[in-house]
């Protein structure tokens, strides 16, 4: 199907299939049940996780495949939400225009940091993508003001030019993101008994540009282009003593994944039409290394397992507060009750972080292979009988180191 | 005039004279074998070869082409592959794929973005590769994950690699190095077909006598990076400037 390999194209409807029905999996509490703070099934969260899945998917072409960790990718997704921005006050309210530019800027930007960068590897690679990316921020952030916002940032204004929308008369949604009139914001509730659901365009849009990118990935995976790629993580002397020049394939890769970042970037300013500079700060680009490692670096649906993780802890687990834990174990003793307060608090809320951390520490020392080999094992363990002919997500998943 | 010509090749490691003054001419379709002492300059002569290094003087031409200055991979696309004293292949990927990379490198040169078809599309490629791995007789582990082979297998793995671009000249570094002396005879059996089933031109540097003179037509003895003698297996036997440098070393 689609020129994918059986176990392949299972693996895309799978993921069709999820993104879909999201607003139903994610909301799987009643509104009023004290579960309900668990839902996960809100427009906002929901477009976060399939916005920084594309991110993730990217990124994971460069780093999952060539082993080349970028440092710096952050500032793609920066650069390519302000060319959205400026897309969205100059010519039109409309996201496609916006998200095709932030596509193309993110691309060139990303071409010559890349070209610079790739002249090392390993740690000084690193290295130099960061020193980019706190380049860029602190450009952003201070002395490239006027096309920026600097600290405040910048936001769609009445008294943008927006030529295409005052040509066509307004562009339909009032000074709001939309996709020819469809407000990216518009939501449709469907509530059945105790349950809610939101269906949201701009979901909607994002999602379908997510899977577009992570069948676009499965390619890229399958080809001669991405069996090169996975030479040079392998054997990089080997590759160039077999006649291969590994320069222009990494640069490739580099791009290709700077690009995605750039959508993601376009993408978080159709859903939400703001810009500041700390999108570009290197813990962004932190999370993005993370979400690959977390979910399976390498492996195909692990990037996009590990971004949703990460955005649902950061959403879920920092919105439990004192009184919410007071109100679970009220119904222990008096003592009991704080005591278990007081030990879990310090996990929950604005330490969050604290929780996500030992979670990576634990995946990455009893998991190296991420969440998609936790998948495996678990699927391995109803197996009962150990064959290697498994379908779906595990068929392409190779051992990290 | 040989296929490959090295004339007056010079190369320094700080105070060490690595080469000196090193001539060679290697002609169209023998197997030329180099050997020497610990020491004597053989490994650094084959980096100079394939790019790895740059000499400090002198000249290499292979095919009336000048060699240095190119990068590696420009090298191999000129027709010269070489096979690494521990042998050097993809290991994170499967045999397959191994034999994969240098036919799409063959094929489509030093870089080419082929992003969306995929390999198994690729059927000329996919034949090349099966026929290779059956010619070695390892098509029934075409899909092993090329890290776990043995070593005799890495070394059969690594020779189809570069057999597979049908290189003009090979060039191994010590073949059978830590090698047992079964494994020894099969891959001096497995260079002998190589050369009995093709035109190619080989360039071996080895310390084991017994593969050098079951192999080799031409031999040149370095001693302290210059060429001490160059002639026939029957002639080196005998000769007492080998034995000397040898001996000689044996002694210190």
């Amino acid at each position: 199907m689609l020129g994918l390999r059986k176990s392949d194209a299972t693996l895309l409807l799978f993921v069709v299939a999820i993104t879909i029905l999201a607003p139903f999996i994610l909301n799987p509490f009643p509104t009023n049940s004290a579960m309900a703070q668990f839902n996960g099934g809100y427009p906002d969260l929901m477009q976060r996780f399939v916005i920084f899945g594309i991110f993730a998917i990217g990124f994971n072409i460069l780093f999952g495949l060539t082993g080349y960790l970028s440092f710096g990718h952050a500032a793609f997704l920066g650069v390519g939400s302000y060319a959205a921005i400026w897309m969205m006050k100059l010519l039109t309210m409309n996201v496609i225009p916006a998200i095709i530019i932030s596509v193309i800027v993110a691309g060139l930007f990303s071409l010559v940091v890349g070209y610079i960068s790739l002249r090392r590897s390993g740690i000084y690679f690193s290295i130099l993508t960061l020193a980019f990316a706190q380049m860029s921020y602190s450009l952003a952030y201070s002395v490239l003001t006027p096309i920026t916002g600097g600290e405040t940032g910048l936001q769609p204004k009445n008294t943008d030019p927006r030529i295409l929308d005052t040509l066509f008369g307004g562009g339909g949604a009032g000074g709001r993101a939309n996709f020819f009139g469809l407000d990216m914001r518009d939501s449709y509730f469907w509530s059945v008994g105790d349950w809610s659901f939101v269906f949201n365009t701009g979901y909607y849009v994002a999602a379908i540009l997510m899977i577009a990118a992570f069948y676009l990935s499965i390619r890229i995976f399958r080809s001669p282009f991405g069996l090169m790629l996975r030479a040079v993580k392998s054997n990089q002397q080997r590759m160039n003593y077999t006649g291969l020049n590994s320069r222009p394939y990494t640069l490739a890769a580099f791009v290709i994944s700077g690009m995605y970042a750039g959508l993601a970037g376009g993408l978080l300013v159709a859903m939400d039409t703001q810009v500041g500079a700390e999108r570009m700060f290197w813990t962004a680009s932190g999370e993005v290394v993370l979400m690959a490692i977390l979910g399976g670096a390498g492996t195909l649906i692990g990037p996009v397992l590990g971004a949703g993780f990460i955005k649902y802890f950061e959403n879920i687990v920092s919105k439990i507060n004192e009184s919410i834990l007071q109100g679970w174990f009220a119904a222990l003793p008096d003592g009991l009750s704080d005591f278990m307060v007081a030990v879990i608090y310090p996990f929950i809320g604005k330490g969050w972080h604290l929780t996500l951390g030992l979670l990576f520490m634990l995946v990455v020392i009893f998991l190296p292979g991420g969440l998609v080999e936790g998948g495996q094992r678990i699927a391995a363990l109803f197996r009962r009988k150990p064959k290697d002919n498994d379908g779906g997500m595990s068929a392409q998943a190779t051992p990290a180191e | 005039m040989g296929i490959l010509e090295v004339k007056n090749v010079n190369k320094r490691f700080g105070g060490l004279q690595a080469l000196g003054d090193v001539n060679l001419d290697i002609q169209e379709n023998t197997v030329h074998a180099i050997i020497g002492p610990n020491g004597a300059g053989k490994s650094t002569l084959l980096n100079c070869l394939i790019g790895k290094l740059e000499p400090d003087t002198g000249s290499v031409t292979f095919d009336g082409q000048p060699v240095l200055g190119r990068k590696p991979h420009e090298i191999n696309q000129m027709g010269i592959s070489r096979v690494f004293q521990t042998p050097e292949i993809f290991n994170d990927l499967t045999v397959m794929e191994n034999v994969l990379i240098p036919c799409f490198a063959k094929r489509d040169g030093a870089f080419r973005m082929h992003a969306v078809g995929s390999v198994a599309s690729e059927s000329d490629v996919m034949e090349t590769a099966e026929k290779m791995l059956s010619d070695v007789n390892m098509l029934a582990k075409k899909d092993v994950h090329s890290g776990a082979l043995s070593r005799g297998d890495k070394r059969r793995l690594e020779m189809a690699m570069c057999l597979v671009q049908e290189p003009k000249l090979l060039l191994l570094d010590e073949p059978t190095a830590g090698m047992a002396r079964a494994d020894t005879n099969n891959t001096i059996e497995l260079l002998k077909e190589i050369k009995a089933s093709r035109d190619i031109t080989m360039v071996i540097i080895e310390h084991d006598m017994h593969v050098v003179f079951s192999l080799a037509q031409r031999i040149t003895v370095l001693a302290q990076g210059t060429p001490l003698v160059e002639d026939t297996p029957e002639k080196i036997k005998g000769h007492p400037k080998v034995k000397e440098a040898y001996l000689g070393e044996a002694a210190a």
